[in-house]
C-alpha cells in the first residue's frame, strides 16, 4: 500500500518538475550548451597555472592537483554508469565494484603476465567485464528489489574473496597489483606525463555520458523510464522488462569496467579495496549526493566526494588542535561523509542537483505571497 | 572422524554466529521491507561494548562473573543503539524505502568510522575468561569450549525468540505485521510501536553475535561487523526472508558448507561455495527454502 503511494509521488511529482526547467531551457540555451561549456572547461584546466588557496594543494595545472581532478573524473563516470542501473532504471544492485575490478584487474593482469600491450589488454578486460555482468545480470535479474540487493552483493563478495584471498598468487591479495611500466606507453609514465592520465580520465567520462544520455534518450530509455515507475504496468502493457533491465544492467557493467581500466592508469595500479561492498556502497553514496536519475547528478555527486575524502585525509592533521572526543572522528573521512549523507537523506532528498530547484520554488513561494499581501484584489 | 567431528562443530558454531545476526535481519526486513545495513555497526557497538567494558567497566573484567557483566553491558549498548537507530533514522523515513536503506548505507558507514576513530583500525585481543578458554572432548576430539558456547547461546535465542513469536501478544503482532501489515494497522493496533521492538530485539542478537563474536575469533575490528554481515544477507536470502526456522536451518547449512569447503578445498573456496548455494537456491525455488511470500515486494 505505501509503495504505490511513493511510486505515484515520484511519478507525478518528478516529471513536472523536469517539464519546466526543459522549457526554461528550450528558451534561452540550446541542449548542448551546458555540456559544451563543461567539456571546454575541462580541457582548459591543464594549461591554466591558476591557484586557488585552500580549495587545491599547487596551481590548478601541478601533478598532484591534476591528478585529483583525474580520480574525480574517473568516479565520476563510474557513478553515471552506476547509475545507468540505480537511478534510471531503479535497480538496487550492490554489486557495480565486481565490473569494476574486473576491469582494472584483468587488465594488469594481461599487461604484467602475458605482456599484452594496454589497448589489447584495455579491449580483452572491457569485453571479459561486459559478458561477466551479461552472465551474472541474467541470473540475478530473474529475481527483484532486496532480494535482486542481495544476490548482487553476493556475487560481488564472492569475487572480494576471490581477489583478496589469491588462490592462484596471481591477484597480489591484499596488497594488489602495480601498474607494470612496461606494457604501457610511455606517454602515461611518470609525474611529469600526469597530463595525460588527465585526459584519460577526461575521455572516460565523455565516452559514458555520452552512453548514458544517448541510451536515456532512446526508445530503451523510454521503457527504463516506465520500469522505474512501475514495473508491472510496463509488463501489462505487453513489454517483457527483463530484457530491458538485462540491457541496462550489461551495459552498465561494461562501462564499470572500462571505468577500472582508466582507474588502473591513473591511480597507477590497483588494490583489492575497489572489490569490496563499502566500495559499492560509497559509489550509492555519490549517486545519491549528487541526485540519482539526473543528467549531471552522479558526476557532481562522486566528484564532490573524492574531492572532499582526499582533501579531508590531507588535512586529517588539523584537527589535532581540537580535543581528542571531537578530533579523532573529524579525522576520519567515512564517519564525516557517512553522518553528512544521513544527513543528506533526511533534508535533501533529491540531492545536490535537485537543490537550485528547490531554493528557486522557495523564493517563488515567498514572492507569491509577498505579492498577495501587498495587492490582496 | 575427528577432523570430520571438529569440522561440523565448528560449522555449527559459525552457523549460530550467522543465525544471531540473521535472525534479526530477517524480523526487521519481514516486518518493516528494512534492509538493515547498519546491522553491522550493531554487531560491532556490542563487541567494543564488551571488550571496553571488560577493561574499563568497574565489576566487570576478563573472567569469570566480571564477563559476564561486561558481555551484557555490551548487548546493552547494541540495543540501545539499535533502538536510537530505529527512532531517529528509521522513524521519520516511515513508506520510504529507498531512503531508509539510504540512511542504514550511511550509518554502516560512519560507525565503523567512529570506532576506528576511537579505538584504532588495529584489531584488539578480545578477554577470554577461564570458563570457555581450553578444549572439551566430544567423541574423542578436543573441540574448543567457545564453540559450545555459541551454539547454547543461539539455541537460547532460537527459543526465546519462537516463545515471543508464538506465546506472546507482541509476538502475534509482529507476526500479524509481518503478513500483511495494513491489516493490522487497519484493525487498529499501532504496528509501528513493534517496529522499535523488532529493531530492538535484532539489536540485541547482533550485539550478542559481536561479542561472541569476539570470543570466536579472539579479536574485535571495526570491520568485523560488514563481512558478517554480508553472509547474514545471504542466510536471510537462502532461508526465505521471514521464517525463522528457514533462518535457523540456512545458518547452520552456510556454516557447514563454509567450513567443509574451506577446509577440503582451497581456502576461501567456501565462501564462494555459499555463493553458489544461493544462485541455485534463487533460480530454483524463488522466496527462500521454507518462504511462502517472496523477498521481491520492495522495489
Amino acid at each position: 500500500m505505501t509503495d504505490t503511494d511513493t511510486t505515484v509521488r515520484e511519478s507525478t511529482g518528478s516529471p513536472k518538475r523536469t517539464d519546466i526547467s526543459d522549457v526554461r531551457r528550450r528558451r534561452s540555451l540550446p541542449w548542448w550548451a551546458v555540456p559544451a561549456v563543461v567539456l571546454v572547461v575541462a580541457l582548459a584546466l591543464p594549461f591554466s597555472t591558476l591557484y586557488i588557496p585552500g580549495l587545491f594543494e599547487g596551481a590548478l595545472n601541478s601533478p598532484s592537483t591534476l591528478h585529483l581532478l583525474a580520480l574525480c573524473l574517473v568516479f565520476g563516470g563510474l557513478a553515471t554508469s552506476y547509475d545507468l542501473l540505480y537511478g534510471r532504471v531503479g535497480l538496487l544492485s550492490f554489486g557495480h565494484a565486481l565490473y569494476f575490478a574486473c576491469g582494472a584487474y584483468v587488465a594488469a593482469l594481461l599487461m604484467s603476465v602475458l605482456d599484452l600491450p594496454l589497448l589489447w589488454a584495455a579491449v580483452i578486460a572491457v569485453t571479459g567485464g561486459t559478458l561477466l555482468a551479461l552472465l551474472l545480470g541474467a541470473v540475478s535479474l530473474r529475481v527483484n528489489g532486496i532480494a535482486l540487493a542481495m544476490v548482487t552483493l553476493a556475487f560481488a563478495e564472492a569475487g572480494s574473496i576471490l581477489i583478496s584471498r589469491d588462490p592462484g598468487r596471481w591477484t597480489g591479495g591484499e596488497e594488489g597489483l602495480s601498474l607494470s611500466a612496461e606494457a604501457v606507453p610511455d606517454a602515461f609514465v611518470g609525474v611529469v606525463n600526469t597530463v595525460n592520465l588527465y585526459w584519460v580520465a577526461v575521455g572516460y567520462l565523455v565516452v559514458v555520458l555520452a552512453v548514458v544520455w544517448w541510451l536515456g534518450a532512446s526508445p530503451v530509455g523510454r521503457v527504463w523510464q516506465g520500469i522505474r515507475a512501475n514495473e508491472q504496468r510496463v509488463a501489462v502493457l505487453g513489454i517483457n522488462p527483463y530484457p530491458y533491465k538485462l540491457v541496462a544492467f550489461t551495459v552498465g557493467g561494461g562501462l564499470a569496467s572500462l571505468g577500472g581500466v582508466a582507474y588502473l592508469l591513473v591511480n597507477g595500479g590497483v588494490t583489492p579495496g575497489i572489490t569490496t561492498a563499502e566500495f559499492t556502497l560509497t559509489l550509492l553514496v555519490m549517486v545519491a549526493l549528487g541526485g540519482a536519475g539526473t543528467r549531471w547528478g552522479p558526476l557532481l555527486g562522486a566528484a564532490l566526494y573524492t574531492y572532499a575524502e582526499h582533501r579531508l585525509l590531507q588535512s586529517g592533521g588539523a584537527f589535532e588542535a581540537l580535543p581528542a572526543w571531537i578530533g579523532a572522528p573529524l579525522s576520519q573521512p567515512l564517519f564525516i561523509l557517512g553522518t553528512l549523507f544521513v544527513l543528506m537523506v533526511f533534508f535533501f532528498p533529491g540531492g545536490l542537483v535537485a537543490l537550485p530547484g528547490r531554493i528557486r520554488a522557495a523564493v517563488r513561494d515567498r514572492r507569491t505571497e509577498r505579492t498577495r499581501k501587498a495587492d490582496p484584489a | 572422524m575427528s577432523t570430520v567431528v571438529l569440522l561440523i562443530v565448528t560449522g555449527l558454531g559459525l552457523g549460530a554466529l550467522y543465525f544471531l545476526i540473521a535472525s534479526g535481519l530477517s524480523l526487521i526486513f519481514g516486518l518493516m521491507d528494512v534492509l538493515n545495513f547498519a546491522h553491522g555497526a550493531f554487531l560491532a557497538i556490542g563487541a567494543y561494548g564488551t571488550w571496553w567494558a571488560a577493561e574499563n567497566l568497574p565489576g566487570a573484567g576478563p573472567a569469570g562473573v566480571g564477563f559476564l557483566l561486561a558481555m551484557v553491558f555490551g548487548v546493552a549498548a547494541g540495543t540501545l543503539a539499535a533502538v536510537l537507530v530505529e527512532l531517529c533514522v528509521i522513524r521519520p523515513l516511515y513508506g520510504r524505502h529507498r531512503e531508509q536503506i539510504l540512511a542504514t548505507v550511511g550509518l554502516s558507514l560512519a560507525v565503523p568510522a567512529l570506532i576506528q576513530a576511537i579505538w584504532g583500525a588495529d584489531p584488539h585481543t578480545f578477554p577470554k575468561p577461564e570458563l570457555v578458554s581450553g578444549t572439551l572432548p566430544l567423541l574423542g576430539v578436543n573441540v574448543p569450549k567457545d564453540r559450545y558456547l555459541l551454539i547454547l547461546a543461539a539455541i537460547v535465542v532460537f527459543v526465546a525468540l519462537w516463545l515471543f513469536n508464538s506465546r506472546t501478544r507482541y509476538g502475534l503482532i509482529v507476526r500479524a505485521g509481518v503478513q500483511d501489515r495494513a491489516m493490522v494497522t487497519a484493525l487498529g493496533i499501532d504496528v509501528r510501536k513493534s517496529f522499535t521492538l523488532v529493531f530492538a530485539i535484532g539489536g540485541a542478537a547482533a550485539a550478542l553475535a559481536g561479542s561472541l563474536g569476539g570470543l570466536y575469533f579472539g579479536v574485535v575490528t571495526p570491520t568485523q561487523g560488514m563481512s558478517l554481515l554480508i553472509f547474514a544477507f545471504i542466510v536471510v536470502v537462502i532461508g526465505g526472508t521471514t521464517s525463522l526456522t528457514g533462518c535457523a536451518i540456512a545458518s547452520v547449512t552456510v556454516g557447514l558448507i563454509q567450513q567443509f569447503a574451506n577446509y577440503y578445498t582451497v581456502a576461501g573456496l567456501g565462501d564462494i561455495a555459499v555463493v553458489a548455494v544461493l544462485a541455485a537456491v534463487l533460480l530454483t525455488r524463488q522466496g527462500g527454502l521454507t518462504g511462502k511470500k517472496s523477498a521481491e515486494r520492495v522495489a
